[in-house]
């Protein structure tokens, strides 16, 4: 077993083990960080391995959401068949984004996204009568169960998280060293040159797409069966710009990056809440020194001076 | 009311949304043009300018046609001090490359509007109409006794709203002439074709960049203060003028100032007179997706030329 495999199924095993050891108001945080974790991750396929920055990302993490949450609130489906509705609305619903989008570069690839979500979030608002808009809807408890399992109970909830992590990031783990995450890094590096070494820019791009729109679907349907609320909020643009701020403070280009991001900042807002209302100005601090001094975010740095072989 | 009057009123509101959008648009439109930066933060530099308003209005006193007059001058400069500081500062460092100033905006977005809830309040304020009047319009009808005018009620307009599209009017051409007559326009169309060639003919491009940045804020504060005795300030105001911005300089044709303007009228007014007959969130749907495939099937804006 390679020093990077060992290392990311030891973080498994460790937050495995937090479960029993950190007091309750914790391991919930950790829970919602883990399923937020993915949707990072989701990101950093996009932004950080291919070099495409996108301003959109909760159209994806809507769909998925909206996707479970609709078909139980709408067709009383059970939890599982409506967890997997949710995925396949984001796969078809990235691969049409993809389709649109990728014929964009650079700045209007951006604004392009952009408005995308935007449509998503105002249509979410239009239908109020299904989404109920900004307020939102519950998903009762009685339906969030899988298999015995009740998804609204503290322990489970907290498991349920960590295996869709997991899978998550030990799948990263394998599609960074694989052939295609290999040749995503390329494009990222120099398309031009990478296609002309003969690989399917296009492709690999659409394939990233897709990619990263499902994690985000996957990360908003489970957030929606594990905490149980359904709301327009999520499609908005600031939910858009989290991933962002996860990724690029976490590391871009690392497996394991997002999820430092995403617990920093989760507990940075934590702290800043008790004396402000105004948390997003600690948001908009933090984005503003990352680009101008910490380019490559905190795992960027440690694989720079410590661990050159992290993923 | 019936159909004619109203499709009146819905132009009318139409003209005064035009007016103000052209001048928030061409800010971002001069920005993106000159400095090849997106600026998000472009809807908060609106906010503090109607923000600005307010507080130099409130603060003079006396009758409001001074307090109004103060607040035209103080607020646009105000705002254009700050944003040129801000690229100074932040963006200058950044080399001002695409993607990270994007970023580091979206940074000073949050910063700008939250700073403004925590000191300014979660409270909208207005700021007192300079003057005000009244003025009806006469609609027509043919009747047994032939062609006979009147005024219906409700359709009227108030010379507040007139004065913003004549002020708009008049800013909008000074913007032309700087840009196309005066020597500093000619500095500013240089960096814009070419930034390493100015820079060879000594142009002080890192000065030039922080003064359109400051110039294109300072554009969206002006809008803002002329659009204050409307809508009220709040600190979330921001959001929609960004939007039909974006809106705007991208159907436009990104860079074209030319094509902001004509742009501006089409989506201020269609974006009035839709809202008066259907619903805003339509509007709003049909406009975002438009933009996207505009930049998907027609990257160079609709009234752009294709780049060569």
């Amino acid at each position: 077993m390679s020093r990077a495999l060992t290392f990311h199924i030891g973080a498994i095993i460790v937050l495995a083990v937090l479960q029993f050891i950190l007091p309750v108001y914790h391991s919930g945080n950790l829970a919602r960080i883990m399923v937020l974790a993915v949707y990072a991750m989701g990101y950093n396929v996009m932004f950080g391995y291919t070099g495409l920055l996108s301003l959109g990302h909760a159209m994806f993490f809507a769909v998925g959401m909206y996707g479970a949450g609709l078909s139980i609130r709408l067709f009383d489906m059970a939890a599982a068949p409506a967890f997997g509705i949710g995925i396949i609305a984001s796969i078809l619903f990235s691969l049409g984004v993809g389709l649109l989008a990728l014929r964009t570069i650079g700045v209007a690839f951006m604004i392009v996204t952009l408005m995308f979500s935007q449509a998503i979030y105002l249509l979410i608002l239009y239908f109020n009568p299904l989404t109920r808009g900004d307020e939102g809807f519950v998903i009762p408890q009685a339906v969030r169960q899988v298999a015995g399992f009740d998804l609204s109970d503290p322990t489970t909830r907290y498991f349920a998280a960590l295996l869709l992590f997991a899978i998550a990031l030990l799948g990263m783990v394998w599609l960074v060293r694989s052939r295609t995450g290999r040749v995503l890094v390329a494009i990222r590096e120099n398309e031009e040159r990478a296609r002309m070494l003969g690989y399917d820019s296009w492709a690999h791009k659409l394939f990233a797409v897709v990619l990263s729109g499902t994690m985000a679907g996957a990360a908003g349907a489970a957030y929606g069966l594990l905490f149980g609320s359904v709301g327009a909020s999520f499609a908005e643009v600031p939910f858009s710009i989290l991933p962002l701020l996860y990724v690029l403070l976490g590391g871009p280009g690392t497996v394991i990056g997002p999820f430092v991001g995403t617990l920093f900042m989760f507990y940075l807002r934590d702290i800043s809440s008790s004396f402000t209302d105004a948390h997003l100005l600690v948001a908009g601090i933090v984005l503003v020194l990352l680009t101008m001094y910490a380019r490559r975010g905190i795992m960027g740095v440690v694989r720079e001076r410590w661990a050159k072989w992290l993923p | 009311m019936e159909f004619g009057p109203h499709l009146i009123l819905a132009i009318l509101e139409g003209l005064v949304q035009a007016s103000v959008l052209t001048l928030t648009a061409l800010g971002l439109s001069l920005v993106f043009g000159v400095m090849r930066v997106v600026n998000v933060a472009h809807g908060e530099f609106f906010m503090l300018g109607a923000v600005f308003a307010y507080g130099v209005a409130n603060s003079i006193g006396g009758a409001p046609v001074v307090g109004f007059v103060a607040a035209l001058i103080v607020a646009p400069l105000l705002v254009g001090v700050l944003a040129a500081a801000a690229d100074w500062l932040i963006l200058r460092r950044l080399d001002h490359d695409p993607e990270r100033t994007i970023v580091a905006t979206i940074g000073m977005l949050y910063v700008i509007q939250q700073i403004t809830l925590m000191t300014y309040g979660p409270d909208a304020h207005p700021v007192t109409p300079p003057f005000n009047q009244r003025i009806a319009i006469p609609w027509f009808e043919f009747t047994d006794k032939g062609l006979e005018f009147y005024f219906p009620w409700g359709l009227s307009t108030t010379s507040y709203k007139l004065f913003v599209v004549a002020a708009a009017i008049v800013a909008g051409l000074g913007v032309w002439l700087l840009m196309a007559r005066s020597r500093l326009g000619l500095i500013l169309r240089a960096t814009q074709l070419d930034r390493e060639t100015a820079l060879a003919f000594g142009i002080p491009v890192q000065r030039v960049y922080a003064l359109t940045f400051g110039f294109g804020a300072a554009l969206a504060a002006l809008g803002a203060v002329l659009v204050v005795p409307i809508q009220q300030a709040h600190y979330l105001m921001g959001g929609d003028p960004l939007l039909l911005s974006f809106i705007v300089v991208i159907i436009g044709g990104l860079g074209s100032l030319r094509g902001t303007v004509l742009a501006a009228i089409l989506i201020g007014m269609s974006n009035g007179i839709i809202s008066v007959f259907f619903s805003p969130t339509l509007a709003k749907i049909l406009a975002t997706l438009l933009v996207a495939m505009v930049l998907v099937y027609r990257p160079q804006g609709l009234f752009g030329k294709k780049p060569a």
